[in-house]
């Protein structure tokens, strides 16, 4: 579960890019972030991967405030939440399958389980057949899709996606939405920050809006078509 | 730290090395350039002070005593010197022998005329103890002591022997030190400047590293070993080198200057590299972990 509390965040002070926001997400819901550019949603994920600090306010992640973790145990935090970018963010120099394993070498996983667990999730991602592959052969979706089973391989409760459809095309971009439709269904809490409100009405799920950091709209995906 | 993550810290500090080519030649270059001076040095510092400490040996001071002292006084100063912490040995002369001593180095070859003084020894109060020291720099408080001993009627002293071997020893320990703390920090600033490329090469692949989770260790480790391993082949070369340059020199030195063949006593190249390869090595691999270490710390804010 996140929780915000009265959470506010300023850059610059006197100038929130949050400001005062509280909200809610149970385990295994489907969340859309929606805003403008500069509204505070990237802000948002950054908060959440303990990568910045709040100005005020709580943030609970899984049950912890998240302000009470130290410096040395934020690595074993974020083991606990999976990221996808917009720019993918892969290793340039290794292919599908070293990308995907990476991310268990990371937290110590050993050869064996990485033997056994990388092809799983490149068959959930559909990439199975192409893990020899190296970045600049795959498409952006093909890639998106990588992303995505690195930041699911090491079964993080949550996955964050930070405008995972935004360097997509259309038919990539519903690919990749079908795909993390089916990574919740599978029982992990999916929240998407995206811009693409064409995506976000026709996937019927929740709707958080952020307008100049304030939260002005939270509502199921209905009530936006 | 788990085996897995261990291997893969080695692994990636070798590929480290191998992607930023030139700059750990580089390091790898001064690195053995350092450690070649240091080897140069310590092998000219240790064969001086063995040298030195041969001439040390021949260093002594002479008491005489007053006129009319006993046998048994002479013993008990003896004993008194014996028990001081700064001697070696301490030698008894009788009258008898300084006398023997003398009519060799005097009369060669005119015995006849030491014949003239028949039994009437000349030195007959010259009895005298040759009081050999641990270390010559101690020579100054032993005397003072011997000066202040009752019996006693004179100390001869080469205090000047001992005052510039004494000072030799020290100037050559303050440029040893000088020497090494100037190497340790050119090889210092190097190891850092390479690990600092190497950070900067691998920039995208730490930050997707430290949102994957990765702690602070698994991220230093492998430039943590690149460091030591640049560290390690840079100690490695120069001793490989100043192993086999050794030995061929000294015969060259001993050849070339052989009137003073009785001065030139040089230590054999085990003995000379049982300590050389440890301190080398340490050094090495203690600069290639001190640097990358600091150099992690300060650029990728782990």
């Amino acid at each position: 579960m996140i929780q915000l509390e009265n959470v506010s965040k300023a850059y610059v002070e006197g100038i929130p890019a949050l400001d005062d926001v509280s909200l809610s997400i149970e385990d295994g819901e489907f969340v859309f972030i929606v805003g403008d550019s500069g509204s505070g949603k990237s802000t948002l994920i950054k908060l959440l991967m303990k990568e910045l600090e709040p100005s005020e306010g709580t943030i609970t992640v899984n049950d912890r405030d998240i302000s009470t973790i130290t410096h040395k145990n934020i690595p074993y935090f974020r083991r606990e939440i999976g990221v996808v970018f917009q720019d993918f963010r892969l290793l340039k120099d290794r292919n599908v399958y070293e990308n995907v394993a990476f991310a268990m070498r990371v937290v110590g996983e050993s050869n064996r389980n990485i033997r056994k667990r990388v092809p799983v999730m490149l068959s959930l991602v559909g990439l199975a057949a192409k893990y020899k592959s190296f970045p600049k052969q795959l498409s952006g979706g093909e890639q998106q899709r990588v992303a995505i089973a690195r930041a699911l391989v090491n079964n993080p409760g949550i996955l964050l996606a930070d405008e995972p459809t935004g360097n997509l095309d259309n038919n990539n971009a519903w690919e990749i939405m079908k795909l993390l439709e089916e990574i919740n269904a599978r029982g992990t809490t999916v929240v998407v920050v995206t811009h693409n409100m064409e995506i976000v009405r026709a996937m019927n799920k929740r709707v958080i809006t952020i307008q100049k950091g304030n939260l002005v709209g939270d509502a199921g995906g209905e009530v936006l078509s | 730290m788990k085996f897995s993550t261990f291997i893969y810290s080695i692994k990636q500090g070798v590929i480290n090395i191998g992607r930023n080519k030139m700059f750990s030649l580089a390091s790898i270059a001064t690195m053995a350039a350092c450690i070649f001076l240091f080897g140069i040095f310590y092998s000219v510092v240790s064969n001086f002070n063995s040298m030195v400490t041969n001439v040390e040996k021949g260093v002594a001071v002479t008491v005489f005593f007053k006129e009319g002292i006993s046998d048994e006084e002479i013993d008990a100063i003896g004993a008194a010197i014996r028990m001081r912490p700064e001697v070696k040995d301490c030698i008894f002369k009788s009258a008898d022998e300084a006398w023997e001593e003398y009519k060799k180095i005097y009369f060669e070859g005119s015995e006849e005329l030491a014949e003239g003084f028949a039994d009437d020894n000349p030195l007959k109060d010259d009895a005298s103890y040759e009081i050999y020291l641990n270390d010559v720099s101690m020579q100054k408080v032993l005397v003072t002591y011997l000066e202040n001993l009752e019996g006693i009627r004179t100390v001869n002293q080469s205090e000047v022997v001992a005052n510039t071997l004494t000072d030799f020893n020290k100037l050559i320990s303050y440029i040893s030190i000088a020497i090494i703390l100037i190497l340790l920090c050119v090889a210092i600033f190097l190891i850092n400047n390479t690990v600092t490329v190497g950070i900067s090469v691998r920039k995208d692949e730490i930050g997707i590293m430290k949102f994957i989770g990765a702690t602070d260790f698994f991220v230093r480790a492998p430039f943590v070993v690149e460091g030591i391993l640049i560290g390690f082949v840079g100690a490695s070369i120069p001793l490989i080198i100043l192993y086999f340059m050794y030995s061929r020199i000294i015969v060259y030195i001993a050849e070339k200057f052989n009137f003073l063949s009785g001065l030139l006593t040089f230590i054999p190249v085990e003995t000379v590299f049982t300590t050389l390869v440890p301190v080398a090595l340490l050094l090495g691999v203690g600069i290639g972990f001190i640097g990358s270490f600091a150099t992690t710390r300060k650029h990728l804010k782990v």
